[in-house]
């Protein structure tokens, strides 16, 4: 398209009002978050005035033992999440590209797609029913010791991070060149040294997204977490609800500052991560 | 197609069988197996202090829209039910439909941006997406309480004196649900006006159509895949909200989600629960088969 056509094309585009709606819509996108954010900094007690700047609510939170307890359990059931739902996405985005359609192909889809569809809240009930009669089942038989541990939050946990991690590494697969595994077969490469040598290192930034994006999945669920937990197994979202029943401080507005840096920063290294690749 | 080829495809289609069976596994056993046994929970009898007792009812169906006199044992309409149910959809219907009105202005603005632009824009509208959905629901009820930013500016201008109580209606939660899902219906509207071709405007302009007209006329239908998608994109977690009715709702506006929570935890009646449960996934599973059939007959003429 030539400059002109371009420059023409915008007038027409343009609509009444539209601009300015947007405009609103991205403002009140945001002032909610950057009050948030700037309450954190609060000296006062009171979420209602601004007592002038502090790091106090920070340092509060630091030595909360709840919330250091809370946040080693999110970052490790997201980190085990992360890890166990790449490693069987990236199996079955291999399975599931680069090969012939066959039969049941639709159904693998589905599966993987499934937790994307269903309601959270009618998984979360789901699993309270079906990990309490796991537990029952553990003690009438005298293994008791396994109802406890994070196990099954684990699971659940990497259950539905499974489509996010599936998404980016099915994409990057789908873009792969095959002709450099065409030519590692015909150099005598086996297929485990072709997967190991070409298809994996080519795959990497895939994974690595998926990953990223799994783990901030994991770090934000609330609802099925909220559910599977055993007392004592808050993490950082569920005891963040808990507050907020309560009288409410500028804490909360530090723990929940400090989770927003976390996913911003691997958001923006996920957005650049992806967009190298083009 | 030869022996050979015979064997290679079903080769293939092992292996792709034996490398999806991990995930598959994960998921039968921590998704999609689970809700089988919320099935069976909704057609037994409720246990004394929650839980269930192993008989076979339909009560915990039946109990969705009528409930059982507790001195003459009989039926009557739940009108309590019935308000959550209504509210859950009154609430879901307005929420999609506000942030359409809202979303779409803001996808077609992103739209018609310079393309080095649009990358920054899209970007911004993505960041609240993935942030989470409780810090995002808080944030609201800052905003939103009796001393909130909303009330200090509304005073600070003198358009009221005293504070205007949002929090806890069913209005805060409609601001909720608008806010945390606007960017599910932005993001799906811009990819069907990214795809549209603007010299349809110019023919419509030449016509002599009106602004309205080459909307309405134009723009829309054309676009309508993109309205569907989005609508059902904030329709339905909408439908199934938890998070938001809970912190903005104080648990007085309860809707479907809190109904189901509270069959469960205070232990009241699991089969009823389970039944909710059922309802509340059929009606999305609609929702999304109306869609990809939709979707499946907007592609093939076009």
């Amino acid at each position: 398209m030539d400059k002109s056509g371009a420059d023409r094309g915008f007038e027409v585009a343009r609509l009444p009002g539209f601009a300015t709606t947007a405009i609103i819509v991205f403002v009140a996108l945001y002032l909610p978050i950057f009050t948030l954010v700037a309450y954190s900094f609060n000296a006062s007690t009171s979420l209602a005035v601004w007592g002038g700047f502090s790091l106090d609510w920070y340092a509060k939170a630091w030595d909360n033992q709840q919330v250091k307890d809370a946040t080693v359990r999110s970052l490790i059931i997201a980190s085990f999440a992360a890890v166990i739902a790449t490693t069987v996405a990236t199996m079955a985005a291999l399975g599931t590209t680069r090969r012939r359609a066959f039969k049941g192909q639709t159904f693998i889809y589905v599966m993987i797609n499934q937790p994307l569809m269903v309601p959270e809240i009618v998984t979360a009930v789901a699993l309270m029913i079906v990990f309490g009669l796991i537990k029952v089942w553990l003690t009438s038989v005298g293994m008791g010791a396994l109802t406890t541990g994070l196990g099954y939050l684990i699971l659940a946990h990497s259950a539905f991070c499974i489509p996010f991690a599936y998404l980016p590494i099915r994409a990057r697969l789908e873009g792969m060149d095959l002709t450099l595994e065409t030519a590692a077969a015909d150099l005598y490469a086996t297929p485990w040294q072709t997967f190991h040598r070409v298809t994996l290192p080519l795959l990497a930034p895939g994974m690595i997204a998926g990953a990223m994006l799994a783990f901030v999945i994991s770090l934000d669920d609330v609802v099925i977490t909220e559910f599977v937990k055993s007392g004592g197994q808050d993490t950082l979202p569920t005891y963040m609800l808990g507050q907020m029943r309560r009288q409410l401080t500028p804490e909360i507005n530090a723990v929940s500052t400090m989770l927003l840096g976390l996913t911003v920063v691997l958001l923006t290294a996920f957005f650049l991560l992806t967009r190298k690749k083009t | 197609m030869s022996p050979a080829e015979q064997s290679a495809v079903t080769s293939s289609a092992r292996n792709g069988w034996l490398l999806s069976a991990p995930a598959l596994t994960v998921l039968i056993f921590a998704a999609a197996g689970p809700l089988l046994i919320v099935l069976v929970y909704s057609f037994l009898s409720p246990g004394q202090h929650g839980n269930v007792v192993w008989e076979f009812s339909t009560d915990g169906w039946v109990s969705i829209l009528w409930s059982k006199d507790i001195f003459s044992d009989e039926w009557a309409l739940a009108d309590a039910h019935l308000a959550i149910f209504w509210r859950s959809l009154w609430l879901s219907l307005m929420t999609t439909a506000f942030t359409f009105i809202v979303g779409f202005p803001t996808a077609w603005f992103i739209a018609t941006r310079p393309p080095k632009e649009r990358a920054l824009w899209l970007f911004l509208i993505t960041i609240p997406f993935w942030t989470n959905l409780l810090i995002r629901t808080y944030a609201i009820n800052e905003v939103l309480r009796k001393e909130g930013l909303m009330n200090t500016v509304l005073m600070g201008l003198g358009i009221t004196d005293t504070p205007v109580e949002v929090l806890y209606t069913q209005t805060a939660i409609f601001i909720g649900m608008t806010y945390v899902y606007l960017p599910l219906m932005v993001l799906p509207l811009f990819a069907a006006i990214d795809r549209f071709d603007m010299k349809l405007l110019e023919a419509g302009y030449d016509l002599y159509a009106s602004r309205m007209q080459v909307l309405r006329r134009v723009i829309l239908p054309i676009v309508k895949p993109g309205i569907i998608a989005g609508s059902i994109l904030v329709f339905v977690p909408s439908l199934g909200a938890y998070v938001t009715p809970r912190v903005l709702g104080g648990g007085k506006q309860m809707m479907i989600g809190n109904f189901i929570e509270l069959q469960f935890l205070q232990g009241k009646n699991w089969p009823l629960g389970a039944a909710l449960s059922m309802l509340l996934l059929v009606i999305v599973m609609v929702a999304l088969l109306v869609y990809v059939r939709y979707a499946n007959n907007g592609s093939s003429h076009g």
